[in-house]
């Protein structure tokens, strides 16, 4: 195998742990803590707000803004690392 | 001046606004026609997307179901904002990268099949009908309501619009103006928002709004809890549906989003594929700001309602309900003759009945703003309508011209199939405005269902087109096949032949035909992949091609056809 063709098996690699965690995340911010653990939740009280329901109709779309955003900072370093990048 | 007169100015300055755009940005090869030359920036994009995406029920009705289901319409806000995220992380990118057109291409060259390209045409087709005819009811109802004039005129001056602008600028004249039409429907959305929330919480913005303390110093969700258990309701912050249904329904909403073709089809118009995941970042940051305002509004909305009905003479009444009771959308029945209004759970003993609607039409009078607010909700609510079906007339008119005919045509030239395209979109906009004057009772019912039908057809093949280079056309054609027929089979048979049997106990798996997509997509996977570990694998050029669109390099010079 050549080592331009292991560099990319690398790049993949990396790619889908980055994907893994981001995903983990956007599991937890929606279905878990909206959905599976949204009573529990809600005996604790944000502001106005019970924690679990804010979770559901709030938190969980603000999170989902932030992860792309990572998502896009990582992998532009991550396609300059490789020598991916298209610039 | 009068609240129609107002509402004219701003219809007719946005159309023309809209229209000019369209003249400016003229699609000159097919190129333009399907992705806007492949040269949008990322933020125009994003724009664009969440135009496109936020529907005529996104911007009226949204708010109203959540007034009335409380933390159960919570599936709405995160179903279509989580579909983003798979969209930016698991599809955009390397659709991208792929740089052909359609997501029929996209099934056809990875499976190597024309068969998978027609299934995928024929799903592409059939969802996106069944959504235009939605939208274009929608236009038709702003109309009637806003300016008065009959259902059926409404329709053929919203045809008349979109055809002039989806026909003549293609992806090109409709990008730019779902970039004015997201400017004038989030302002239309926000203005009241903004007034109502410091009304009622002295705060300026909606968001922090929703969890603020009432004058009398108890917060607003706290005191909406005990106002509508007092009334027999169900707690505003506490689920009524199943927890399994919720997380099915939010699931397939979810991976519906990420597989329908006309919000897929916008991530293939920017340059580069980092400009593709940036571009999805944008449009949900654009999205979010609707979708965090609308559970706000929900709640001041209901608050507001009840608190201005609710044991008061009916003599006494704001004016901004008599003024809606003659459009029926509320409406008071004194059942027991005392005067007064009885806004009850028990339907024997309520007099009171809302349409959810209201709940965004009616907001500049709520919070008593000038007239001219009104006519800005109007012109708000027009450019979600149009800016969606402008969006999915371009896919049904890419699907014929170019998944359909150029596929069994394949040396046509490209001013022949620009004409076919504009004859399509065209006669799509016509069918389209058919079913908004006529709709057939089914309409209504099955926009909902589109998305299980993407999420059970679509999403699987493409994610696994891209993350597996082991399935092979079996797999994909007998997945897709497999995920829609069982999704679909069960829709009918709930919806349709045994309405009746249309309750928890009959579900299976307690998952009722709005998440049943859920059910239908992890069917695909497991068809997909079982088939395809039996049957050989994808040939060479093919495993090729799957290592080419991993890698971002290479997006700018994008096979041009």
């Amino acid at each position: 195998m050549s080592s331009q063709k292991q560099q990319m098996k690398a790049y993949w690699r990396k790619n889908l742990q980055t994907l893994l965690i981001l995903l983990l995340i956007w599991f937890l911010v929606s279905f878990g803590f909206g959905i599976l653990l949204v009573d529990p939740l809600n005996k604790i009280q944000l502001g106005g707000f019970k924690l679990g329901f804010w979770f559901a109709q709030q938190g969980s779309i603000y999170s989902f803004v932030i992860l792309i955003f990572v998502y896009v900072w990582k992998m532009n370093r991550l396609d300059k690392e490789f020598d991916v990048n298209e610039d | 001046m009068e609240i129609l007169t107002w509402t004219y100015i701003l219809v007719g300055l946005t159309f023309a606004l809209y229209i000019g755009i369209a003249i400016w940005t003229r699609a000159g090869s097919t190129k333009e026609f399907y992705v806007a030359g492949g040269g949008v920036s990322p933020l125009a994009n994003g724009l664009a997307t969440a135009a496109d995406w936020m529907s005529a029920a996104s911007f009226i009705s949204m708010a109203g179901i959540i007034s009335f289901a409380g933390y159960d319409g919570s599936v709405y806000l995160m179903g279509w904002t989580g579909g983003y995220v798979l969209l930016a992380l698991l599809l955009a990118p390397y659709l991208r990268k792929f740089g052909k057109f359609t997501v029929p291409d996209f099934v056809g060259d990875r499976y190597y099949s024309t068969t998978a390209k027609i299934v995928a045409v024929v799903c592409a087709l059939f969802i996106s009908f069944t959504y235009v005819a939605g939208q274009m009811r929608g236009v038709g109802i702003v109309f009637s309501r806003y300016l008065e004039v009959p259902i059926e005129w409404g329709v053929v001056i919203g045809m008349c619009i979109v055809f002039f602008y989806a026909v003549l600028g293609g992806m090109k004249g409709i990008t730019y103006t779902q970039v004015a039409q997201y400017c004038v429907l989030i302002f239309a959305y926000m203005v009241p928002a903004i007034f109502i929330s410091m009304q009622l919480t002295g705060n300026p913005i909606p968001q922090l709004g929703l969890g603020g303390d009432l004058a009398d110093g108890t917060p607003l969700l706290a005191k909406l809890d005990g106002v509508l258990s007092e009334l027999g309701f169900a707690e505003y912050t506490s689920g009524r549906k199943g927890m399994t249904d919720v997380f099915m329904i939010t699931l397939a909403l979810m991976v519906g989003t990420a597989g329908l073709p006309h919000v897929i089809v916008r991530f293939f118009t920017v340059p580069r594929v980092k400009d593709a995941r940036l571009s999805a970042g944008y449009a949900l940051v654009f999205i979010a700001i609707l979708y965090t305002t609308a559970p706000a509004l929900a709640a001041f909305g209901i608050y507001n309602t009840i608190n201005s009905t609710s044991e008061k003479n009916i003599s006494a009444l704001p004016e901004w309900v008599n003024t809606w009771q003659k459009t029926n959308l509320i409406h008071v029945d004194d059942k027991n003759g005392d005067g007064k209004v009885q806004y009850l759970a028990d339907p024997v003993a309520n007099e009171l009945s809302i349409d959810r609607d209201i709940m965004v039409l009616a907001s500049p009078e709520i919070a008593q703003l000038p007239n001219w607010v009104v006519g800005l909700v109007a012109a708000g609510a027009m450019a979600a309508a149009l800016s969606t079906a402008a969006g999915l007339l371009l896919v049904i008119s890419t699907s014929v011209s170019r998944d359909l005919f150029k596929t069994f045509k394949p040396d046509i030239s490209e001013k022949k199939e620009l004409r076919i395209a504009r004859i399509a979109a065209a006669g799509a906009v016509i069918l389209a405005g058919y079913f908004g004057v006529n709709p057939p009772g089914f309409v209504a019912q099955v926009v909902a269902f589109a998305f299980g039908l993407a999420a059970a057809s679509f999403f699987p093949v493409i994610i696994m087109g891209i993350f597996s280079s082991r399935i092979n056309k079996e797999g994909a054609i007998a997945g897709m096949l497999s995920g829609l027929v069982f999704t679909l089979g069960y829709i009918i048979f709930f919806k349709f032949i045994s309405p009746e049997l249309n309750t928890a106990e009959n579900w299976w798996f307690g998952v009722s035909p709005e998440g049943i997509g859920s059910i239908g997509m992890i069917l695909n996977f497991v068809v997909c992949i079982t088939i395809s570990k039996f049957t050989p694998a994808p040939p060479q050029e093919v495993q090729e091609m799957i290592q080419e669109i991993r890698i971002p390099r290479g997006a700018g010079k994008a096979i041009e056809h």
